[in-house]
């Protein structure tokens, strides 16, 4: 059994975990972030629409307001600080009828009342001006310039890995299976692991209401809400512009249609609500929803370039809001729990939020050196001819070119596993710099990746992981002289 | 920036063949761009025998029928580079690659060969429902671990589809001591070559279930299980015939697309049928000087059409640096109807032309007791009795210099297929 | 008597073949041409394959050798030949065609390399 203690412990390296944890950094605490997974972002945070809202949907006065609305400001120093993918490509809310044009204005003046900027509504052909691909059915629109998109992974794997370089540590396939309550702090137990800590900051999405119950008497209670989603080929990806919804109306919340900052082209999601925290399976239906839904704003989608679908949970909680602060009766214990979208949006908010009302607690003093700095990966395929010559001729193992879909190099896929906290599976490799991820969905670079990972990590083919242990690429090795 | 008078895409068994015909044909200056870490391509991975009954006359291995040409191309002394890959072909043909070597280069063709080959579809095309764990393959995927690393990716498993490969791998995985449970196939015929079937299947007996497909992947984090269910006519899964398996592996043999991600950037006409450049009858694409061979122009079953193809690809190129520019001619579009999914090429300089070009191509469905008919104008000119046409099997039609004499004015060529 | 049904893979037709055997009498229906007869009498009388697989190379610039049996074994002899190549193992350099096992599992038939591997 291995004991550590720590001044905070973060449940959950998702990107609320991740963001909170790198905001800690900032002040003079031991801080270890938790997570039950064998890296970061492998929960909620991955799985989502990858959407920077811009603030216009929260009712005026919620804690989703605010975080979102002051996080949708934080993401552009943040982007440039950390060095991860974001565009601030603008949305367009969807209007199908004079009746509903209402509710499209209601939605604008919400958006004032939470401090969104630019808002406008557009007519129907003004909006087809600016994205072709919208359907004729469509009357206006509510335009959002400063909507954006962001790379969940790459936002989430920047603020851990800052987090990291200013000292925080991660404590991987570590999930906490009870929390007591002692004099000095509370003790966190996970199977093979105690953490002492005199702070605990639960990020644990759908799980978050587990946590909190176990130390709190004032009971939460968090719904994972089902989202299918269909990813398609960059072929399509210039098939809209903005991200595209739909106002919600009589056939429910709809769905989004978005670019992706990797240049592919998202629809989703689906909502349906469930008890099981851990089914993340797509279904037949949910698909089905997914593009025919789509088609009803956007028209043309060719879902004959889907490479890939997926589903994630967003953590609703009961009462509509994020949870956001100290357990009234267990001091010390800080939530961000219920957070659903906005909750990519809302996470370096948060972050700020709650790392300050740690330190409050804790009395702890700002460190005197720190660097809120991130340098990126290395991405040739962005650079020019000249670049790309003088960084293989520097370093040759970005000349040898792993994944042909995506174009990413031997470098990168080192550079992926070799940082802090680095790759450990084959997952791990795949968000943080792509391998796998483009057409063949990992078809051709499957076994080269898996060789450089098990040469890097100092492992046998076999215990090679697509993520979490148990999740084992192969089932054996032929060995020499034995039969299988 | 260097030059070269044919520089060659790919050095699977496309590649290989173009060079050895374009230095038979008198080219000297040939450079082979290759993106593995040996010449020979996929058939490296391809263990199992059945290859060069055509070419060779004799019933070869996927190795060693790729050992010959890399035979043949050191023989002639052609220039290749490995673990080389191109990332990038202009218009005025410069080729730009990058390795560990050489960094990042471009050089310079009189004449471009495309051999890049072809993928296979992922699951992600079919959207296939249910969870992500590890131990869904692509059938090509598993065969490289299995038979170049040496790995078993599988001890119980189920194979959808029924392409050649996934064939192959279900009595390759069945030798390695695999449980192959079931193939199961959205389509009422197989994809795959009949001896495949008998000599992958029927020999272990492994069922093969038509007109099924997979609902639903279970699994958090390996694959537990699946379900089958039975297609109707729609390709739709129809209620109630869902049908659990138990298994830790997902073959997926689902079709294969040409790699035209270069082809593409360079600007040549797609063909949207088969995913690949279209060509006329010197394979050449609409980019003068830039030809196309093998898996990335159509894609083949036999190998040995790949080579035979590939062989008139180079020797085409060859011609066209020779002469510098084309001859003006007569170029007159093959349409393909009525069954016919496609030709290979699309057109045909009927003054130009060799003195016969194999058209290749496949039909849409399983047709019985059919004809194939060759109309010039609108007029029959050849009709061949089939007795079965299949979508897994390539057909061929040799169309004759001499038969256009008659139609000086020609203007279309139609192949299709009928059933009187 | 004795009657199988065979599919031929002489051609894509596929004839689906009615085998009967009757002591020493062998007729076939079902066939549409002279190499289903002869594919068929060869799958009842002595049904031979060629076994691939691939063993594992010492020393060599690659893990695994793809090998095949040097001729046709009766299909009957399939499992054995594999539990003898699953034993085996070459040492780098290997041609192509040289032998990997001798007599594979008593058929009489040698397993051949079909690769060529350098040393590392």
């Amino acid at each position: 059994m291995k004991e550590k203690s720590f001044d905070v412990v973060v449940i959950g390296a998702g990107v609320t975990g991740c963001a909170i944890a790198r905001e800690l950094s900032r002040w003079d605490l031991k801080v270890c972030v938790a997570e039950r997974e064998e890296d970061v972002c492998s929960g909620t945070s991955k799985a989502n629409s990858a959407i920077v809202h811009a603030g216009y949907d929260a009712v005026p006065g919620s804690l989703k307001a605010r975080f979102n609305v002051e996080g949708n400001r934080m993401m552009g120093d943040l982007a440039e600080e950390l060095e991860f993918d974001f565009k601030r490509n603008g949305s367009l809310v969807l209007c199908f009828s004079q009746e509903d044009m209402p509710a499209l204005e209601e939605l604008r003046q919400k958006g004032i009342k939470n401090g969104v900027e630019g808002l406008e509504i557009l007519t129907g052909d003004q909006v087809r001006a600016m994205e072709p691909n919208v359907t004729d059915s469509v009357t206006a629109a509510l335009y959002a310039p400063t909507g954006g998109i962001v790379c969940p992974f790459g936002l989430t794997i920047a603020l851990a890995e800052n987090a990291c370089e200013n000292g925080v540590e991660f404590s991987f396939n570590t999930g906490i299976r009870s929390i007591e309550k002692h004099d000095t702090g509370y003790v966190l137990k996970a199977e093979d692991t105690v953490l002492y800590a005199d702070c605990i900051v639960n990020a644990a999405g759908v799980y978050a209401d587990v946590f909190h119950n176990m130390v709190s008497e004032k009971k939460i209670h968090i719904t994972p809400r089902k989202g299918d989603y269909c990813l398609l080929d960059k072929e399509a990806g210039s098939h809209v512009s903005h991200t595209i919804f739909q106002l919600p109306g009589k056939l429910g919340k709809g769905i989004l249609v978005a670019p992706t900052v990797h240049g592919n082209l998202l629809t989703g999601p689906t909502a349906k609500d469930i008890e099981d925290k851990e089914c993340t399976a797509t279904t037949a239906e949910g698909l089905a929803e997914v593009m025919q839904k789509a088609g009803l704003g956007v028209k043309d989608i060719p879902f004959r370039q889907v490479i890939t679908s997926f589903c994630g949970l967003r953590a609703h909680e009961d009462g509509d809001d994020f949870i956001i602060g100290e357990a009234e009766d267990a001091p010390g214990f800080f939530d961000a729990a219920g957070i659903e979208s906005p909750g990519l949006s809302s996470a370096p908010a948060i972050g700020v939020y709650l790392a300050e009302l740690v330190a409050e607690k804790l009395q702890a003093p700002r460190k005197e050196t720190w660097n809120g700095k991130r340098k990126g990966f290395i991405r040739p395929e962005k650079m020019s001819r000249e670049e790309r010559a003088a960084l293989i001729k520097e370093h040759p193992e970005y000349g040898t070119i792993i994944c042909r879909c995506e174009g990413v190099s031997e470098g990168e896929i080192l550079d992926a596993i070799r940082r802090s906290p680095g790759a450990v599976s084959l997952d791990g490799i795949k968000r943080r710099v792509r391998q796998g991820m483009g057409r063949c969905q990992a078809g051709f670079c499957t076994p080269r990746t898996m060789e450089i990972l098990a040469r890097e990590l100092g492992v046998t083919m076999e215990e090679i992981c697509k993520n979490a242990p148990g999740s084992n690429m192969l089932t054996g090795e032929k060995q020499e002289g034995a039969a299988l | 920036m260097m030059e070269h008078d044919i520089v060659i895409i790919g050095g699977g068994p496309a590649g290989l063949a173009a060079a050895v015909a374009a230095r038979k044909a008198g080219i000297q200056d040939i450079l082979i761009l290759e993106r593995d870490s040996c010449l020979g391509g996929i058939l490296n991975q391809c263990i199992h025998n059945g290859f060069g009954l055509h070419t060779f006359k004799e019933e070869l291995t996927g190795p060693e029928y790729a050992a010959r040409y890399i035979a043949m191309a050191q023989e002639e002394k052609i220039p290749y580079r490995l673990n080389t890959m191109v990332i990038d072909i202009s218009k005025e043909k410069e080729v730009t690659f990058i390795n560990r070597e050489d960094g990042l280069s471009t050089v310079k063709a009189k004449a471009v060969i495309l051999a890049m080959g072809c993928r296979e579809r992922p699951r992600g095309a079919l959207n296939i429902p249910g969870y992500r764990p590890a131990g869904i393959y692509s059938a090509g995927t598993a065969q490289r671990l299995m038979n170049i690393e040496g790995c078993s990716v599988g001890k119980e498993v189920v194979i959808l589809g029924s392409g050649d490969i996934g064939l192959i791998m279900a009595r390759r995985m069945t030798l390695e001591g695999a449980k192959v449970k079931v193939v199961a196939e959205l389509m009422p015929y197989s994809g795959g070559l009949k001896r495949n079937i008998v000599q992958c299947l029927d020999d272990y007996g492994i069922p093969l279930k038509l007109s099924h497909t997979v609902v639903d992947i279970q699994g958090k984090e390996r694959v537990t299980g699946i379900t089958l269910a039975e297609v109707g006519p729609d390709r739709k899964p129809i209620p109630g015939t869902q049908e659990h398996y138990d298994c830790d592996t997902l073959l997926l043999s689902v079709g294969l697309i040409p790699e035209n991600e270069l082809s593409r950037g360079i600007g040549v006409a797609m063909s949207p049928v088969t995913s690949g450049p279209e060509v006329n009858d010197c394979l050449e694409t609409s980019q003068e000087g830039i030809f196309a061979c093998g898996n990335v122009l159509h894609v083949h079953d036999l190998v040995d059409y790949v080579s035979e193809e590939a062989s008139l690809a180079g020797k085409n190129a060859a011609a066209y640096v020779k002469a510098g520019e084309k001859k003006a001619g007569r170029k007159v579009a093959i349409t393909a109807e009525n069954g016919v999914r496609y030709t290979v090429p699309q057109t045909l300089d009927i003054i130009n032309m060799q003195d016969s070009v194999t058209v290749r191509f496949r039909v849409a469905d399983v047709y019985r007791d059919r004809y194939i008919t060759v109309y010039y104008d609108g007029v029959p000119v050849i009709r061949r009795k089939k007795k079965v046409l299949a979508p897994g099997e390539m057909e061929q039609i040799v169309l004759k210099k001499e038969s256009f004499s008659d139609y000086p004015e020609l203007k279309n060529i139609v192949i299709r297929t009928e059933v009187e | 008597m004795e009657v199988r049904e065979l599919i031929c893979i002489g051609c894509p037709l596929g004839c689906p073949l009615t085998v009967r055997m009757d002591g020493e009498e062998i007729s076939v229906s079902g066939n549409t041409c002279r190499r289903g007869e002869d594919y068929a009498k060869k799958e009842v009388l002595s049904p031979t394959r060629i076994v691939t697989s691939s063993v594992r190379v010492k020393d060599g610039v690659i893990r695994m050798v793809s090998v095949k049996t040097k001729s046709d074994i009766p299909k009957n002899r399939i499992f054995d030949v594999m539990d003898e190549i699953h034993k085996a193992s070459a040492e780098a350099p290997v041609a192509i065609g040289d032998v990997i096992i001798k007599d594979c599992a008593g058929t009489g038939v040698p397993v051949i390399a079909t690769k060529a591997v350098d040393k590392a």
